[in-house]
């Protein structure tokens, strides 16, 4: 029956075929698939730092590259993993491409906005990778001072100056889905209907709008400091070191949220669809994001426990740390609860959300740890905390940004990829990550210090662990590069639903028109219905 | 601790490391019977709930509120004694005994260096007593650095223009690793060393080994002299500085009228920004001594300062400078950064 479909005669991706057109597109869809394009590249170039990381690692002595050369590494790494990768991942690809489907819009409230945000984050990308070219730099993505400031010889200004641009890419975005959602919903379409996937954007858009200015602000601090010698943070001439740490950390953790969020919307949808029923406590699920959003701005000092802040300021921050757990908490139970009397199925996304939840819970358990302020003395600033962060940002983040992918893939591309290369990549991802990153708790736990070039003897098993899981990881990303290429091509046409899904964006054609809906559809239904799903792909089969 | 030769756990050797281990096992245990909950609950619907024909959906539930209270009070309650229990543990790791044997160390790119009381100084090494409190003041020469000791699980950062402080109390002794912790540039892997704790006896005959030139607090004698302290800091208090003859301990009076507790912070910050609290009844004419003194020297004259003061033996000094009503955001450092 499957091959009766045919990819429709019109759609976004033929609408004009001149680069102009796609340049200067303002088709939310077309922006989202520059993004796609954009971030895949700088996802490679920030992967092969982490390749240089895992090479120098595999052995105790400094032998594969010089100090210098690896502290760049790792910062370059850190820098472009964190601000032009993970921050814009989701939300411009995924969220880009489905929010206005989602609600029933044509496009985005501001589609020439959203493209100037896609051309101010090329900028910020281009100084960023020039000042790579350039010699790179060497401060460790958080730019502590005084190093940052007047320790490094290392082109912190351009790398900085590139952060600070492609923040403005960030701020647009939030700005531009906050509006949407708020005035470019479909008739019907409540805001207890919406998607979770849009209410975790919601959130996410907000922490984007308000925490952003705070980063761009330390920046120019940071880079008057460097400069012209403001002494904002050189006690010398009565400024704080610390003070740094407090304006970086304000924007930094809530930077935490504007990469795991999202992904807990595409989480939401996963286990939504492959267990073909409505999301178990929907209203707990939406308020948790916002709770977490909210939560993410009041617990930054919890990176500073040993920093020399009081005692007492310590205890409130570790107090309120504990409170972002509860949220999280709280979806995972839903999540786990939603596959109670499903229908569950197990094709390659819900492989990922399985695969997400698992990391998900390791991840956000061991931040438990760190909360804890009699704990974290010890494992501050170890690969304790390394494993931790990447169990979130690569597990969580990165799991449900390749599982939204492969979720709408059909629905951008309107072709299927393969079925079991795509398995076999879930699969080499969620254990070569396993490999990759838990031992590092261990070796945290027994002291090794991160940003080290070289360590003591007895941390060399756990680091060739470490190093040999890094190998299957990177395969389990290359793969997906070859069957999603494959299947533009190759691969079997979806039709408009090919999972049953329930969301509004289904119901569009597989790849969409340009404007989405021919008609604007109105919405009479609860979100996660599959009664009418089911009658409407059997009458189309 | 090992498993097949893979170290899998770090050697306990301070009073500290069992509290700490303990609160470790406990979260460990809670997070396993999390993680294995919501693991074997997935797992089983998946398999027990698994679609078996095309068109089947699930069953319409929409949610329940009493589940949902349920769990998110557990892991509210669970989380609270996390915390308790966590901040109970740091409270002691942050409370220095009286009684604490007093050791100053220096941050510098990129070594650890080490001040004894007697007069030893160490680089990368540090030689202590078991059984005995220690606690360490803590500067930096340059940029943030961190001194960690894994096997007693206690670390502070070092942040240049203040004085931070650890304590704990070595119980094993041995040989154990010194790490930085905080990223401080090239070499950062390198500045690494060894903590080298020893019985009592053998520590008193290490002690006699060194100190050629004589205690701590005697350099700081010495400096006193050189930089013409002694000219204007008369014991009398007829000097055009005010006498620090039993001061350390004690409130003064500042010309602006508030008034300010005499730790090692306040020395610090009088001898580097002179002017920024004067004393009542005195001009301010004192230079500032900012970048025209080491780290080490400042704190041997601190010492020599406070052996001034014999009566207040401990001061507690860097608990203060850590609050923030004073210290943090005041200018005490050298300059002198590396450019």
């Amino acid at each position: 029956m499957l091959d009766k479909l045919k990819i429709p005669e019109h759609h976004y991706l033929n609408n004009g075929h001149s680069l102009k057109s796609w340049l200067l597109t303002k088709d939310h869809k077309r922006i989202a698939i520059m993004y796609l394009m954009s971030i895949s590249v700088m996802f490679f170039i920030g992967g092969l730092f982490g390749v240089g990381i895992r090479l120098e690692l595999a052995t105790p002595q400094g032998d594969f590259v010089s100090a210098d050369t690896y502290n760049k590494f790792f910062t370059m790494h850190g820098v472009i993993m964190v601000f032009f990768f993970l921050i814009p991942s989701i939300p411009a690809v995924l969220g880009n491409f489905l929010i206005p489907p989602m609600i029933g819009a044509k496009d985005l409230a501001f589609p020439r906005i959203n493209l100037i945000s896609l051309y101010i984050y090329w900028i910020g990308g281009i100084f960023t990778l020039y000042a790579m070219i350039a010699g790179g730099v060497d401060t460790g993505w958080t730019f502590y001072t005084p190093y940052s400031a007047t320790g490094s010889n290392t082109n912190v200004i351009p790398t900085a100056i590139g952060i600070f641009i492609a923040g403005f890419s960030s701020i647009l975005t939030g700005l531009n889905f906050i509006v949407t959602i708020h005035r470019m919903r479909a008739p019907g379409m409540t805001w207890f209907r919406l998607p979770l996937f849009v209410w975790a954007h919601y959130a996410t858009s907000l922490v984007q709008v308000l925490g952003t200015p705070v980063i761009a602000i330390t920046i120019v601090m940071l880079a008057v400091e460097r400069g012209f010698g403001f002494g904002i943070f050189d006690p010398a001439r009565g400024g704080d070191p610390v003070l740094f740490q407090h304006l970086f950390w304000f924007y930094s953790h809530p930077a935490v949220y504007i990469m795991i969020l999202p992904a807990l919307g595409v989480q939401s949808e996963l286990i939504s669809t492959f267990s073909r029923k409505r999301i178990f406590g929907y209203s707990f699920v939406a308020f948790s994001s916002l709770a977490i959003a909210v939560f993410g701005f009041i617990v930054w000092a919890h990176h500073m426990f040993v920093a020399g802040i009081s005692t007492y300021a310590a205890m409130v921050f570790s107090f309120l740390s504990f409170s972002v757990a509860i949220p999280s908490a709280v979806k995972t139970f839903n999540w786990s609860a939603t596959l109670y009397k499903g229908a569950i199925s197990f094709e390659t996304p819900m492989l990922y959300a399985y695969g997400f939840m698992g990391l998900f819970a390791i991840g956000g358990l061991t931040g438990l740890f760190l909360a804890t302020l009699g704990l974290d003395v010890h494992v501050h600033d170890t690969y304790f905390v390394v494993a931790h962060f990447h169990y979130i940002m690569v597990g969580g983040a990165i799991m449900g940004y390749l599982g939204g992918l492969h979720f709408w893939w059909p629905k951008m591309t309107g072709r299927m990829y393969s079925e079991f290369f795509s398995k076999v990549s879930a699969i080499m991802v969620f254990v070569g990550f396993n490999v990759t990153f838990f031992p590092q708790f261990v070796v945290g736990y027994l002291g090794m210090p991160r940003r080290y070039h070289s360590y003591p003897d007895e941390f060399q098993v756990l680091n060739v662990m470490s190093s040999a899981g890094a190998t299957v990881l990177g395969l389990g990303y290359v793969l997906p590069v070859i069957y999603f290429l494959w299947s533009l091509k190759y691969g079997q046409v979806a039709g408009p639903n090919p999972w049953g899904a329930s969301g509004l964006e289904w119901q569009m054609q597989s790849p969409p028109l340009t404007e989405n809906f021919v008609e604007t559809p109105i919405v009479n239904t609860e979100p996660y219905e599959y009664e009418h799903v089911v009658v409407k792909e059997k009458h189309l089969v | 601790m090992s498993i097949f030769g893979i170290p899998i756990f770090p050697d306990q050797a301070s009073t500290f490391a069992k509290d700490v281990d303990a609160l470790y096992f406990f979260i460990l245990a809670v997070c396993a019977f999390f993680a294995l909950a919501v693991a074997v609950s997935v797992i089983y619907f998946g398999i027990r709930y698994h679609k078996t024909h095309d068109g089947e959906i699930g069953a319409r539930i929409e949610g329940n509120l009493p589940l949902e209270l349920l769990w998110s009070v557990i892991p509210t309650v669970i989380a609270m004694v996390m915390f308790g229990w966590g901040a109970s543990v740091f409270y002691h790791l942050r409370r220095p005994p009286d009684e604490a044997m007093h050791i100053y160390a220096v941050g510098k790119q990129w070594m650890w260096k080490f001040q004894h009381l007697e007069g030893q100084r160490e680089i990368n090494e540090l030689h202590i007593p078991a059984g005995r409190p220690i606690k360490i003041t803590i500067s930096s020469e340059d940029v943030l650095h961190s001194l960690y000791f894994p096997s007693f699980r206690t670390k502070m950062d070092a942040i240049p223009g203040r004085y931070t402080e650890l304590w704990f109390e070595a119980n094993t002794p041995g040989t154990y690793h010194i790490f930085c912790t905080e990223y401080c540039g090239t070499n950062h892997a390198g500045m690494i060393g060894s903590v080298i704790v020893l019985e009592p006896s053998q520590y008193q005959a290490w002690l006699q080994g060194g100190g050629l030139e004589g205690t701590l607090a005697q350099r700081g004698a010495k400096l006193f002299n050189d930089q013409a302290c002694v000219t204007c800091h008369l014991d009398t208090g007829q000097g055009r500085g005010p006498s620090l003859k039993d001061i350390v301990g004690t409130t003064v009076a500042l010309q602006d009228g508030s008034s300010v507790v005499v730790d090692e912070g306040y020395l610090r910050e009088s001898i580097l920004n002179s002017q920024a609290k004067i004393v009542k009844g005195f001009q301010p004419l004192m230079p500032t001594f900012q970048g025209l003194i080491s780290e080490e020297n400042l704190v041997a004259l601190i010492e020599h300062v406070k052996s001034m003061s014999p009566k207040a033996t401990t001061a507690a000094p860097a608990e203060t400078s850590r609050t923030p009503s004073r210290g943090a955001l005041q200018p005490t450092a050298p300059a002198g950064e590396k450019k």
